[in-house]
């Protein structure tokens, strides 16, 4: 494996008592793509404060590109594009102001930047809104446009927390295209979600996060293989029949999973679980058979759900 | 093949990654603060009417209101000269103290809170030192230009008796950057809006405004009100303006004082807002 682009050992965050992550290791090489799935509070988004060196760490190793950020922030953070949770766009500076304001605080002459600037805004599919305020963008576009601004300095690492939250279902999709692209071109990704799909179709290999912890590392493949059936039966009984329907269903597929409004039966055949259900006397109102997912290893591994 | 071997090509592009980073982070330590500086005066093409109409606007206004109009009322003069000589110094100030109060109030809630653009920057090589920096050189320069424009205009109304009245731009300009740095170590440690601005309006900006000896001297003030003047840095500036315009008759050792504080007052400002960006950026 080449040299990692980020090497975190013990990393530790802590807040007075609290404790946002808690003595966390992951490598990540160049040219990777790399995500932090867990839940909202999990310790996602400090650990990529951390990553983006403006965040101080309470104790444990951090390199980044070979340098400690405690001693190299902005050599550090020269080198790396962030897209916040956030949006922190300037509003009150035209959509392609905002680019050149940002390429000047990594040192670019303006003409780099005009240009850059200009193949960025084709890229986000903003050419035709260059002299447009801020404010008049969609969520969708401003999340194109933070994603530009962040590409301004060609970084090495493009840092993601939560890069598609709160976006319509046909906006997510533009985006994925577009960071599709970047990892083609052999940008390295670190991304946070808390949405499978998302972690599925970016990332080559992932942590699962909870509490500050990393609970299971892989491939999005190789977790669900290791954590849950090759596939996942979903009965619902109606809520009042839910608890009894499960006792009864004891000891059908691998595991069971029981849900305040349905069941999930793991197994390598859910159809013949389906069956076997219907044998025992009982008629779930509905049933589907799917693949399994990353939320099915998030179950299996913290009892809880990716989105409560 | 030895340890070694395997060694030495990684550690060597891990030299590399870093040497690159090194290089690339040199031009934004040393600039930064410029760059930011750069990103404030751009982003006024939204509000250059307004400023400028505050530049012009406001000083014919006073001059003619208080130097013109309340000034007929007091044929006599004050302290020697005319009652528009006496107030000019006074509202030069004020309109430092108006440019930078503007400045260092909203725009810092702004930016933390409502358009985070401080974390936007400090995401890329700008420390939280240089976004104040640059904010603060951004400052500097629109209230020189306001304040030099109100000193042309005051010495168009023939309010300038000394040689060494240009000065007063400076004095002007050291007040309310000084002003300015006190507001902004207090307004960047604000999390929560709780109408905390227009109570600084209210209880810090027009009290400092009335009772400096802006209209009338200090000395005409009650005995126990005069010391809320002495620690008015709006007072010290005013009346180092005074001396500047007019010659105004003071002992040498008062106008060192006038400095002292307003560089003082800065200087100290300066640096707990640096000090309380650096910890809010890093959270």
């Amino acid at each position: 494996m080449p040299q990692p682009v980020i090497t975190a050992r013990n990393l530790t965050k802590k807040y007075g008592d609290f404790t946002a992550v808690d003595g966390i290791d992951f490598d990540v090489a160049p040219g990777e793509s790399f995500g932090l799935l867990g839940p909202n509070g999990a310790g996602k988004s400090t650990t990529m404060r951390m990553v983006g060196a403006v965040s101080t760490r309470t104790a444990g190793d951090l390199e980044i590109l070979g340098l400690d950020p405690n001693d190299h922030g902005p050599d550090i953070r020269s080198q790396l594009g962030v897209v916040p949770q956030q949006d922190n766009l300037d509003q009150e500076l035209r959509v392609r102001d905002n680019l050149l304001v940002y390429g000047r605080y990594f040192g670019l002459p303006r003409s780099v930047i005009a240009e850059r600037a200009d193949a960025l805004l084709e890229f986000a599919q903003l050419a035709d809104r260059t002299k447009a305020k801020v404010d008049d963008l969609s969520g969708g576009m401003k999340r194109r446009l933070t994603i530009a601004r962040a590409l301004i300095n060609e970084p090495r690492i493009l840092l993601l927390d939560e890069p598609t939250t709160g976006l319509d279902p046909q906006a997510r999709h533009i985006l994925w295209d577009r960071l599709f692209r970047l990892k083609e071109q052999g940008t390295t990704l670190v991304l946070t979600t808390h949405y499978m799909d998302e972690a599925e179709q970016l990332c080559d290999r992932l942590v699962v996060v909870d509490k500050g912890r990393i609970m299971a590392e892989g491939s999005p493949a190789a977790l669900i293989r290791e954590y849950s059936s090759k596939e996942v039966l979903e009965v619902r009984f109606g809520s009042d029949r839910n608890a009894e329907a499960a006792e009864r269903l004891q000891g059908i597929g691998e595991r069971l999973e029981v849900l305040p409004d349905r069941i999930l039966v793991y197994s390598g055949n859910g159809e013949a679980e389906l069956e076997r259900i219907t044998q025992l006397g009982l008629h779930p109102i509905t049933s589907l058979v799917r693949r399994s997912s990353l939320e099915d290893v998030f179950l299996r591994l913290t009892g809880r759900s990716l989105i409560e | 093949m030895t340890a070694t071997d395997r060694a030495a090509p990684t550690a060597g592009a891990q030299r590399e990654d870093a040497r690159r980073a090194l290089a690339a982070g040199e031009a934004p330590r040393r600039w930064g603060s410029w760059y930011i500086a750069e990103h404030r005066i751009r982003a006024m093409k939204g509000y250059a009417g307004d400023a400028l109409f505050q530049s012009f606007g406001n000083p014919l206004i006073y001059l003619f209101a208080l130097g013109v109009g309340l000034a007929s009322l007091v044929p006599q003069g004050v302290e020697g000269v005319s009652y528009l000589q006496f107030v000019a110094p006074a509202l030069m100030a004020a309109a430092a103290m108006t440019v930078t109060a503007n400045e260092t109030s909203y725009p810092i809630l702004l930016g933390f809170k409502w358009n985070p653009i401080f974390f936007g920057m400090n995401a890329s090589p700008i420390t939280g030192a240089q976004i104040v920096n640059g904010m603060f050189i951004h400052i500097a320069l629109r209230t020189v230009v306001t304040v030099a424009i109100y000193c042309g205009i005051i010495a168009l109304f023939g309010a300038i008796t000394s040689p060494l009245g240009w000065l007063a731009i400076l004095a002007a300009s050291m007040t309310g950057l000084a002003i300015g740095a006190a507001i902004s170590s207090y307004t960047s440690t604000i999390t929560e809006d709780r109408g905390q601005m227009a109570m600084l309006q209210r209880f810090g900006i027009t009290p400092l405004f009335l009772f400096s000896g802006t209209f009338f001297p200090l000395e005409q003030l009650p005995v126990f009100l005069q010391p809320i003047g002495w620690i008015s840095p709006l007072w010290h500036g005013t009346e180092l303006g005074r001396v500047l315009t007019y010659g105004m008759d003071e002992p040498a050792w008062l106008t060192a004082t006038h400095v002292g504080y307003l560089v003082t007052l800065f200087a100290v400002g300066l640096w707990a807002t640096r000090r309380h960006f650096t910890r809010r950026l890093d959270k």
